[in-house]
């Protein structure tokens, strides 16, 4: 290899220098293999969209990066370091963030303490200054409050703020979830299906708060979506995953007009001819 | 909770606040103001139970920030306290500590105890832990009679001489009452603080959604034990305060019996919270009260044998009655019944 190719490589990885990847993950579940041999690198800054057919693995993959899975075989790093074996707490310090599909928030607390929630390993009050609610604790409390409601404002939840979570409606409770995450000022967001079961307006709602936290934060992101016209319009690069295998990895217009992603979501047309 | 029209937090300080207008802060002054008086104008026996009902608001703070806030069910509080009242009267009997020097180490001793207790929470949730706890209500009063009966007194307990302050024994129920209502109006804005603090938000986290709690960066398993050692602690402080109080100590006053008790008053005060805590235990422990004078009463009205059955069965059947209307017309307990009241007046005469 040349020096000049050397020296390109280098300058490329500079320019893109890997935040997090899982390489070589498998994870199965009493022998049902969930993924096999998935390597996925996330770019610094970059939102990647993970799609596939239902069942394809893609949460998984998420589970497997924010902790709650723990994959059979393979690593994933972070920062360039071995996080496999962290516990989930343990990577949400390290700056790994998530929203969850089916809505996991607090119900018991209102909006405001859901958020601050997040921030709960940023703060460093002991039980006894909590208890007297005096010097420290008051002052972090504030402290945490006014970047809380920074977020509060940015996904504007102002009117909310003080209700219990468990009485929001789906739409709502869907952008709390997302308000948890960023809470936690995150270097790398997880979105599982941010937009699921929305109306149109409440997903460009959704795309548009995605955008905005990008453009203030350059967070990285992954997201999951099967919403095709969402993935396509915001993200960068796309990651497709089928039966556990990724089967393709471009930016959206090659992963569009890919024939085996066409083919996984359409079905093969070759079969059903032989077959007739 | 939402502000009455035209008061307007300016600072996050003022929005924290849990006293926040003067007539609040008149109403807060007058009322404290009210309990200190208040031996002046009641009765020994009155005071009594206002004593008991102290004690138990301190050990029902511990239950609450386990069960209510945790999440986490326990059927051992009254072994808790008996682990923190013996302990404190040991070291006072054996090691010559003053009542003052040996609570809060017979607190910590509790709390650890606490924590070693709650060591099955991390494996095991719900029904189940119930019944590790309950192991504890089993084995605590065992190990006080059986090991070394010759230490703890055995089956007949051990009695407690009254504490002194500056001179001044606390035997009256005047003197007790000062320290009970003080330990508990201090142990209740603890416990408030702990509530609306990162801790509380933490228990809270863990009893909605344990799951989520970890991968959003909550350590689970400290958070847990954190909250054992904290209701033992509670329990601890309880226990000591009973002993004085009681002036003995025996296991018969720390049975499961209580600890039920305890989770009663706590689901008709309301689950989480801070002032479900005050208005349950004062429920409860002014029924039983009540329940004692009305007995009789009734009794006369039923034929000869069945009415001293019942007289000695009213105070369980009112209690289990009580309990179960709680769980099915207002399961979030006069707590919510309180913030209903509140709301009402508020707004009251135009109902929006």
């Amino acid at each position: 290899m040349g020096f000049q190719k050397v020296m390109e490589a280098l300058s490329n990885q500079k320019v893109t220098p890997r935040l997090a990847s899982l390489s070589g993950v498998s994870l199965s579940f009493h022998g049902v293999k969930v993924l096999t041999n998935v390597s996925v690198d996330i770019l610094q800054g970059e939102l990647l969209a993970l799609i596939g057919p239902n069942g394809a693995g893609k949460t998984s993959v998420v589970n497997c990066m924010s902790g709650f899975y723990r994959p059979g075989s393979g690593q994933i790093l972070f920062e360039g370091k071995d996080i496999t074996p962290l516990r989930p707490y343990h990577r949400f310090k390290l700056g790994i963030s998530r929203t969850f599909q089916n809505i996991e928030l607090y119900e018991g607390l209102s909006v405001l303490e859901n958020l601050m929630s997040a921030r709960h390993n940023m703060m460093s009050y002991g039980v006894l200054a909590a208890g007297l609610y005096l010097g420290k604790a008051r002052k972090q409390e504030i402290e945490h409050r006014e970047i809380v409601e920074d977020i509060i404002d940015l996904l504007e939840l102002e009117a909310i703020r003080k209700s219990k979570v468990g009485s929001l409606a789906y739409g709502l409770r869907k952008r709390v979830d997302l308000g948890r995450a960023l809470a936690g000022q995150p270097k790398l967001l997880l979105l599982d299906e941010p937009m699921a079961g929305m109306n149109t307006e409440e997903k460009e709602d959704m795309a548009r708060f995605i955008l905005d936290v990008r453009e203030l934060w350059k967070t990285t992101m992954v997201i999951i979506e099967h919403d095709m016209g969402v993935v396509m319009d915001i993200s960068e690069r796309v990651v497709m995953l089928d039966f556990g295998v990724k089967v393709v990895e471009g930016s959206p217009d090659e992963v569009k007009n890919n024939p085996k992603v066409i083919a996984a979501y359409l079905g093969i047309e070759k079969q059903e001819e032989s077959s007739k | 909770m939402w502000r009455p029209c035209g008061v307007i937090d300016e600072t996050y300080e003022q929005d924290l606040a849990i006293v926040r207008t003067f007539p609040q802060w008149t109403l807060t002054v007058a009322a404290l103001g009210a309990l200190a008086l208040l031996p002046a104008y009641v009765s020994g026996v009155t005071l009594n139970t206002v004593n008991h009902i102290a004690i138990t608001i301190v050990a029902l703070h511990g239950v609450n920030i386990l069960t209510g806030l945790t999440g986490q069910i326990t059927l051992g509080q009254a072994a808790f306290m008996a682990i923190g009242a013996y302990s404190m009267e040991m070291m006072v009997r054996y090691w010559g500590l003053s009542f003052w020097i040996a609570t809060p180490i017979a607190m910590l001793i509790t709390g650890v105890a606490g924590v070693i207790i709650g060591l099955p929470s991390l494996r095991i949730k719900g029904f189940y832990l119930a019944m590790a706890t309950l192991a504890a209500q089993f084995i605590v009063p065992w190990i006080i009679v059986n090991v070394r009966p010759d230490l703890t007194g055995g089956t007949d307990g051990l009695t407690v001489s009254p504490p002194s302050i500056g001179g001044l024994q606390l035997t009256s129920q005047e003197s007790i009452f000062y320290l009970c209502a003080t330990v508990a109006v201090f142990s209740t804005v603890f416990a408030r603080n702990i509530a609306r603090s990162r801790y509380g938000r933490a228990f809270i986290a863990i009893r909605d959604n344990d799951i989520a709690a970890e991968i959003m960066g909550i350590a689970v398993v400290r958070y847990k034990l954190l909250s054992f050692f904290l209701c033992s602690l509670y329990a601890g402080l309880a226990g000591c305060l009973y002993a004085i109080w009681m002036r003995g100590i025996s296991v018969e006053h720390f049975t499961l019996h209580e600890s039920i008790w305890y989770l009663g008053m706590l689901i008709v005060g309301g689950m989480g919270s801070v002032v479900g805590v005050i208005l349950g235990a004062i429920m409860i422990r002014s029924l039983t009260i009540l329940v004692t004078y009305i007995g009789p009463w009734i009794a006369v009205f039923l034929p000869p044998g069945t009415g001293t059955v019942l007289e000695l069965g009213l105070g369980p059947i009112v209690f289990g009655v009580v309990v179960l209307a709680f769980l099915i017309y207002e399961p979030h307990g006069l707590a919510r019944i309180w913030e209903r009241f509140k709301a009402f007046y508020r707004l009251w005469p135009y109902s929006y």
